[in-house]
């Protein structure tokens, strides 16, 4: 039996998707796209042009809920699956798009540059419980008009998982999808093995801005899968019930599924968001609000209701260190995303709201990802009736050690963490240099990106990537891209 | 590959039902005994030994090689008659008198029966001078103390005492453990050592014993 975690009862859900369909169809939703508006106008939308409001009617919506796929995979740099998102698999993904990393040395924030980034690519790389990489934070040493596009180049140049990304602008896609093209060679190989995700953010409450709309527009086209980010604001941009915020999250992203699946049906995306409570205290979006967590499981229990994958940010944290605030808050994170069974969890690594990486978080968080990936494997009967052969072989050997049954089943039913877990007892803890969890982290960051090996991708790939981020450099007035390490 | 080379890669690969055909075969190809024990099983060992001490491979894969190991040797025993079969030292182990615990003792006896020691197991609830004389009776020279409970923590400090007594300090060594046994308490008692864990036990009794060699 696979453990789970239920908030919502069916009658619930079925309550808060009929209320999200009539705010569709009553209220409409704001999308400041003209092109779009008239696509939507098309498609049997009631479009009123001097609002920018287009109104979604039921069979608009179930339209596009029939034509969202079920399922959908995703593949890294050199063409291996490595996600089947509504599959039931749990996926992990570094929280992103950070405006500061956590400086591992000083132990002060601060605007990360192009040798963070890399180095982040590289941890990441030998992370095992991290499936895909994410454009974790924006380098701060490009123009800012570049700085999604460079994300992305960064990635795929040194490293091979596939990413989690986003546009900033609607011109910065051609770019996106161009670097994309340049690593699977065509757009029908991109189409048959997407390489990465598009987060793409409607505006609270029930608005679509021209950048994220036709984002959404041209990840369809190209089939490059997008995960919604709804926002809802709980007691400020969205009604202070749990309920009603839900409500709010459901019309949003049945809009994005709409614009979606009308421009291209089929087109793969997941139910997702990063809604937050509002706390008034501190005029702050806490990510490890426990609400917060509730109602990301709770819209992924609507988004499966639907047929759909689902993605959070959540397995992250508002503390600004590693402490204990920064565990408690990304390991309650994690264990409710994996026992909710949402598809992709993104939020390793992240502090502060959202707004900071930590590279020795991030290797912390990874044996949280690790741990509540064997929670959900659940406890399972393995040759284990009948009992009494096995105990029989205990008492007549005095242990168990070196049986048959504990060889065969030792290392897949324990999972031994690595060695940022402290496990050892005190007398060697000391003998090992007493090192509290902060340093054994950065030892840990200090290997991986000493173990880390160069994409295998070929040359010429690589050249081209290079070539192409080197035109958009100069297009935004920079003659040469920052210099960068092997 | 070289017979030899082949025994020590199945016992670092854990294959250890292979290891005694192995050895078998590097006698009919006529290689020498020492040799096979040599450059055979004790290379194979010591790598497992090392990747142990990485935390590569887990206690259940040292223990598989060691049972390899033993095979091997069973078949090695006979023809080595003239050098002798080497050992890696004896000892006498043992929870003190009034701890019934003997899990951890049971470990400590695993891993170093496992790392070549003629292992002496005296079980739990022995009284101190019963370690002493069977120390004494079998040649060993290192005596294994274990406890669990801190109420019987002071029969370690009998052992300490009687070895000094008889005259055997220096010529056999006691070492102590268990989950409230510090290296501050060996310290205060005069033992010779504090393992904190089966594989430093293993450590330190090996270092015992070369001391005292």
């Amino acid at each position: 039996m696979r453990p789970s975690l239920r908030l919502l009862d069916a009658a619930l859900i079925e309550r808060i998707l009929a209320e999200a369909r009539d705010l569709l169809d009553s209220l409409g939703v704001e999308v400041h796209n003209p092109a779009l508006l008239e696509t939507l106008a098309g498609h049997g939308a009631r479009v009123d042009r001097a609002t920018a409001r287009a109104h979604l009617g039921a069979a608009l919506v179930d339209r596009a809920l029939a034509s969202a796929p079920r399922e959908f995979r995703l593949h890294d740099a050199l063409g291996r699956e490595t996600h089947h998102f509504g599959a039931g698999q749990v996926s992990f993904t570094p929280g992103s798009a950070a405006i500061h990393i956590l400086d591992g040395e000083t132990g002060q924030m601060r605007a990360p540059v192009t040798a963070d980034y890399i180095r982040y690519v590289k941890v990441v790389s030998g992370l095992p419980h991290l499936a895909s990489q994410s454009t974790a934070f924006i380098p701060a040493d490009v123009p800012s008009r570049i700085s999604d596009s460079y994300r992305l180049f960064l990635s795929l140049l040194y490293g091979e998982k596939p990413v989690v990304t986003g546009a900033f602008t609607i011109e910065a896609f051609e770019l996106m999808k161009d670097l994309q093209l340049a690593v699977r060679g065509t757009g029908e190989a991109l189409r048959e093995k997407p390489l990465a995700i598009f987060s793409c953010c409607p505006t609270a409450p029930l608005k679509w801005s021209d950048v994220t709309s036709q984002n959404v527009v041209d990840c369809a086209t190209w089939g490059i899968p997008v995960e919604f980010i709804s926002m809802p604001l709980s007691g400020f941009m969205a009604p202070v019930t749990l309920v009603g915020s839900l409500v709010q999250h459901a019309a949003e992203t049945l809009s994005g599924v709409v614009i979606s699946q009308i421009t291209r049906p089929g087109a793969p995306v997941l139910w997702g968001g990063s809604p937050a409570i509002f706390d008034l205290r501190y005029e702050t979006t806490p990510m490890g609000a426990v609400e917060t967590m509730m109602m990301d499981c709770a819209y992924s229990e609507i988004g499966h209701s639907l047929g759909l994958p689902t993605q959070a940010y959540i397995a992250l944290s508002d503390a600004k260190a590693l402490d204990a605030q920064a565990g408690l808050e990304t390991g309650i994170g994690a264990t409710l995303a994996a026992l909710s069974g949402i598809d992709s969890v993104s939020g390793p690594g992240m502090l502060d709201f959202e707004s900071c990486q930590s590279l020795e978080k991030l290797v912390v968080d990874d044996e949280i990802c690790a741990m509540t990936q064997r929670l959900v494997r659940g406890i399972e009967p393995k040759d284990d009736f009948p009992a009494r052969p096995l105990f029989e072989e205990l008492l007549r050997e005095k242990h168990l050690l070196i049986a048959r049954h504990t060889r065969r089943h030792l290392r897949s039913e324990i999972a031994f963490p690595g060695p940022v877990i402290d496990r050892a007892n005190r007398a060697r803890w000391l003998e090992e240099g007493g090192l509290t969890l902060g340093q054994r982290a950065r030892r840990e960051v200090a290997r991986l990106i000493e173990a880390w090996q160069p994409s295998a991708l070929g040359d010429g790939v690589k050249r081209e990537l290079v070539r192409r981020m080197e035109g958009e450099a100069r297009r935004h007035g920079m003659d040469a891209l920052p210099e960068r390490e092997a | 590959m070289d017979i030899l080379k082949e025994i020590a890669a199945s016992l670092e690969r854990g294959e250890d039902d292979r290891v005694a055909g192995l050895v078998r075969q590097a006698l009919e190809e006529r290689c020498a005994p020492l040799d096979i024990l040599n450059r055979g099983l004790i290379a194979g060992m010591d790598v497992v030994g090392e990747q142990f001490r990485k935390r590569e491979i887990f206690l259940p894969d040292v223990l598989i090689a060691a049972r390899g190991m033993y095979a091997g040797l069973d078949l090695l025993k006979p023809l080595l008659a003239q050098e002798g079969v080497p050992s890696a030292g004896r000892i006498v182990l043992g929870s003190v008198r009034g701890d019934l615990h003997d899990i951890g003792k049971n470990l400590v006896a695993i891993m170093l029966k496992g790392a070549g020691f003629d292992v002496l197991d005296l079980g739990a609830d022995v009284p101190a001078q019963r370690f002493v004389d069977a120390a004494q009776e079998h040649g060993a020279t290192v005596i294994g103390l274990s406890a669990l409970l801190t109420t019987t923590m002071p029969v370690m400090k009998e052992v300490v005492e009687l070895v000094r007594a008889r005259g055997l300090a220096g010529r056999v060594k006691v070492i102590v453990g268990g989950a409230p046994v510090s290296e501050a308490w060996a310290r205060e008692i005069g033992a010779d050592a504090h393992g904190y864990d089966a594989a430093n036990a293993v450590e330190r009794v090996r270092a015992l014993v070369a001391a005292g060699a």
